[in-house]
C-alpha cells in the first residue's frame, strides 16, 4: 500500500524536540462492536454481562463439525457504517481465516477479512475549530469476529477462559495515517463515536469495551519521510488514547534525537503510569497466513440492496450541524456541541421549536448540559424536560423574569419540577416593571443616603452600588433597566 | 515452489505441531512431492479468469438476526480438561 501524504504540514501542531520540531503521525484501528442481537456466524447472544460461557454455541467453542452462517443484520450495519462514512461499498467481499494461537481463540483463526473488505475507502471531517476543518480519509472497513476473554487473577497459576464475547461481530475500521496530533486523534473518536451512535450500529460505549482503538503513532521531521511505528493496542477511553498518544511521541523523539532508531513493536498503554511499554519482547513477527475461508462463500449483494439501506439512514451529524447553522442561526460551536448526541439534538429541537433558537442554544448548552454533567445525568434522563425549559425561556422573552430570576426558576424546576408559569406566579417571582412601585423604593434609597447621592452625581460610575441596593430591596425582581434610569433621574445624572 | 527444512519446522511452529529434525527432513520432501503435484496447475492459464468459491452455483446463506443458540455452558466446558464455574481453565498465559 502506497501511503500518500494528505495533510500540510501545521506549525501549531508541532512539538518541540531538543533539535527542532517534530510532527506526530498516526494512524487508528478501531474495533466498533456490531450492535446485533446474536453473533456473526452463530445464533448466540451478544448481551454483554452474561454467565460465563453462557452466550456460548457450539459455533463459537469451535467444535468439530460446526459450521459458520452469517448474520444479514451484521452485513446491513456494516453497509450502513460504510455509508455513514461516504465510503465506497464492495458489492463483493470475502472472509478470511487470520491464524494464530491463543487460549481465547478456540478456532484457532480468526474470520475475517483481508484483501476483499466490505467497505472501502471513506472520509471522516473533523471540525477542529471554528475555522479549521480537517479530512481524515478512511481506508476501509471489515467485519470479523471477536475473541473470548481471558482472566488472569482468579488463579495463581492459571488463566480462566470466557468465550462470551467470542463470534461477536466487529466492524474494524482502520484510518489512512492522516492524523497529526492527540487532539486530532481525540476528536477522530469523538467523531467516530458520533456517526456509529447516530447510524445505531454501535453502541460506542468504550468501558464496556464495545468500541477500542489500536494507535500507530510514528513521528518525523516536518514534512519529512514517514517514521517507523509503533502500535498501541486496545485503548479503551479517547483521553487515554490522547495520553498515550503525547507519551509515546516524546518517547520516539527521545529516542532519536539521542541517535538511535525505533524499532516497529506493539505497545501496551498503562494508564495508571501514563506510560506506554513494550508488550512482546521475544515474540516472532506475527504470520497470520491468511486464506479465503472454505466454510463460506464470498458475500455478495446488488446495488438496490444498499439504496434500500441508504434511504433508511438517519440524518448524519454533518448534516444535522449544517442544518442548524443555517435554520437556527448557530454558530459552528453551538451547532457541534448539540449535535454530537442525537438525544441531545432531539432535546434542542424541541425546547427551540416556536422559540428564540440563540436563547435556546445557550439554555440547552450551558445550564442545562453543564448541569446534567456536574450531577451525572444525560439529556435523557434530565430532570428538566425540554417543556418544561421552553416555559423559561417564553417567561424571559415575555419580560416576566429577569436572566438572574430564570437562573433561580430553573433550580427550582430542577429540584422539584412542575410548570414554570405557575411557579413563577404562586411564588411571586415575577419581575417588578410596575414603574410607581420601582420609583418608590429608588427614592427611598436615595433618601436614606445622601452623601452617596452627591458623590454618584460627580461621579455616575458609583451610580451601580444604588443599582446593588434597589435590586436587592426588590428581591432581584425589578427590571434594571428601569432601575438604572430611575436612579439617573433621581440623582440628577444626564 | 520448495520448502527447505527450516520453513518446515517454521510452519510446524505456527501450527503448534512439535516436529524432531528427523521428522522435519521427512516431511520437507513429503510437502514438496505435494507443492510440485499442485505446481502442475501452473501449466494452465487462468488470467482473467474469477476463482471458483463453490462446484455448485449458489449464494451465500445468510441467518436472520435472532437469538436461537447458546445458553449450554455445561456442554461447552464438557470436554476442558480443566473448568470451574463453566471457565475453561488453561495454563497462565502472561507473565
Amino acid at each position: 500500500m502506497t501511503i500518500v501524504d494528505t495533510r500540510i504540514p501545521d506549525p501549531k501542531k508541532f512539538i518541540k524536540g531538543a533539535t527542532g520540531d517534530w510532527e506526530i503521525v498516526i494512524g487508528m484501528e478501531v474495533h466498533a462492536q456490531v450492535t446485533s442481537r446474536s453473533k456473526l456466524f452463530s445464533g448466540a447472544s451478544t448481551e454483554f454481562g452474561q454467565e460465563p460461557n453462557s452466550n456460548v454455541s457450539l459455533v463459537d467453542a469451535a467444535m468439530p463439525g460446526m459450521l459458520p452462517v452469517i448474520n444479514e443484520e451484521c452485513v446491513k450495519q456494516a453497509i450502513r457504517t460504510g455509508l455513514g462514512l461516504k465510503a465506497e461499498i464492495n458489492n463483493k467481499s470475502v472472509f478470511d481465516r487470520k491464524n494464530y494461537f491463543y487460549p481465547d481463540l478456540p478456532q484457532g483463526y480468526q474470520i475475517s477479512q483481508f484483501k476483499q473488505p466490505i467497505v472501502g475507502e471513506g472520509k471522516i471531517l473533523l471540525d477542529m475549530s471554528d475555522d479549521e476543518q480537517v479530512e481524515i480519509g478512511v481506508e476501509r472497513l471489515h467485519l470479523e469476529q471477536d475473541a473470548g476473554k481471558s482472566l488472569h487473577d482468579q488463579h495463581p497459576s492459571m488463566s480462566f477462559v470466557d468465550l462470551n464475547r467470542s463470534g461477536v461481530a466487529l466492524m474494524e475500521i482502520v484510518s489512512k495515517p492522516d492524523l497529526r496530533s492527540s487532539d486530532e486523534a481525540r476528536a477522530y473518536l469523538t467523531k467516530l463515536r458520533t456517526i456509529l451512535r447516530y447510524l445505531g450500529t454501535c453502541d460506542g460505549n468504550m468501558e464496556q469495551g464495545s468500541m477500542r482503538a489500536d494507535v500507530n503513532v510514528s513521528v518525523r521531521k516536518p514534512g519529512g519521510e514517514f517514521g517507523t511505528r509503533c502500535e498501541i493496542k486496545n485503548v479503551n477511553s479517547i483521553r487515554f488514547a490522547g495520553q498515550a498518544i503525547e507519551y509515546e511521541a516524546r518517547r520516539q523523539i527521545g529516542i532519536l534525537e539521542d541517535g538511535g532508531k525505533i524499532d516497529q513493536e506493539t505497545r501496551l498503554f498503562d494508564p495508571g503510569k501514563g506510560e506506554t511499554r513494550s508488550m512482546r519482547s521475544k515474540e516472532e513477527a506475527h504470520d497470520y497466513r491468511y486464506f479465503p475461508d472454505p466454510d463460506l462463500l464470498p458475500l455478495e449483494f446488488d446495488d438496490t440492496y444498499v439504496t434500500e439501506l441508504a434511504k433508511d439512514l438517519p440524518e448524519l451529524p454533518d448534516d444535522k450541524k449544517a442544518r442548524f447553522m443555517t435554520d437556527y442561526g448557530l454558530s459552528s460551536y453551538d451547532a457541534d456541541i448539540l449535535v454530537q448526541e442525537k438525544a441531545s439534538a432531539d432535546f434542542y429541537e424541541d425546547v427551540a421549536k416556536g422559540r428564540d433558537a440563540k436563547l435556546s442554544a445557550n439554555w440547552v448548552t450551558n445550564e442545562l448540559f453543564a448541569r446534567l454533567h456536574k450531577e451525572g445525568y444525560d439529556v435523557t434522563t434530565s430532570p428538566v424536560s425540554a417543556d418544561q425549559l421552553g416555559g423559561i425561556i417564553d417567561l424571559i422573552k415575555a419580560g416576566d423574569i429577569s436572566g438572574k430570576i430564570a437562573k433561580d426558576l430553573f433550580e427550582i424546576v430542577w429540584a422539584e419540577g412542575g410548570d414554570p408559569k405557575q411557579i413563577v406566579e404562586a411564588r411571586g417571582m415575577k419581575q417588578v416593571t410596575d414603574l410607581g412601585a420601582i420609583e418608590a423604593m429608588v427614592a427611598e434609597i436615595v433618601d436614606a443616603n445622601p452623601d452617596k447621592a452627591a458623590q454618584a452625581k460627580e461621579k455616575p460610575g458609583l451610580l451601580g452600588w444604588f443599582v446593588g441596593q434597589v435590586m436587592k430591596a426588590s428581591q432581584g425582581k425589578a427590571n434594571p433597566q428601569a432601575v438604572n434610569e430611575l436612579l439617573r433621574k433621581k440623582i440628577g445624572i444626564d | 515452489m520448495s520448502v527447505d527444512t527450516a520453513t518446515v519446522k517454521r510452519v510446524a511452529r505456527l501450527a503448534r505441531i512439535a516436529v524432531t529434525d528427523a521428522e522435519a527432513e521427512k516431511m520437507k520432501g513429503e510437502l514438496n512431492a505435494i507443492l510440485g503435484f499442485v505446481e502442475q496447475l501452473d501449466e494452465v492459464d487462468v488470467s482473467g479468469v474469477e476463482p471458483m468459491t463453490s462446484a455448485v452455483e449458489t449464494t451465500m446463506r445468510k441467518r436472520v438476526d435472532e437469538v436461537t443458540d447458546g445458553d449450554c455452558a455445561e456442554d461447552v466446558v464438557a470436554n476442558a480438561p480443566m473448568s470451574d464455574d463453566h471457565f475453561f481453565m488453561v495454563p497462565k498465559v502472561v507473565e
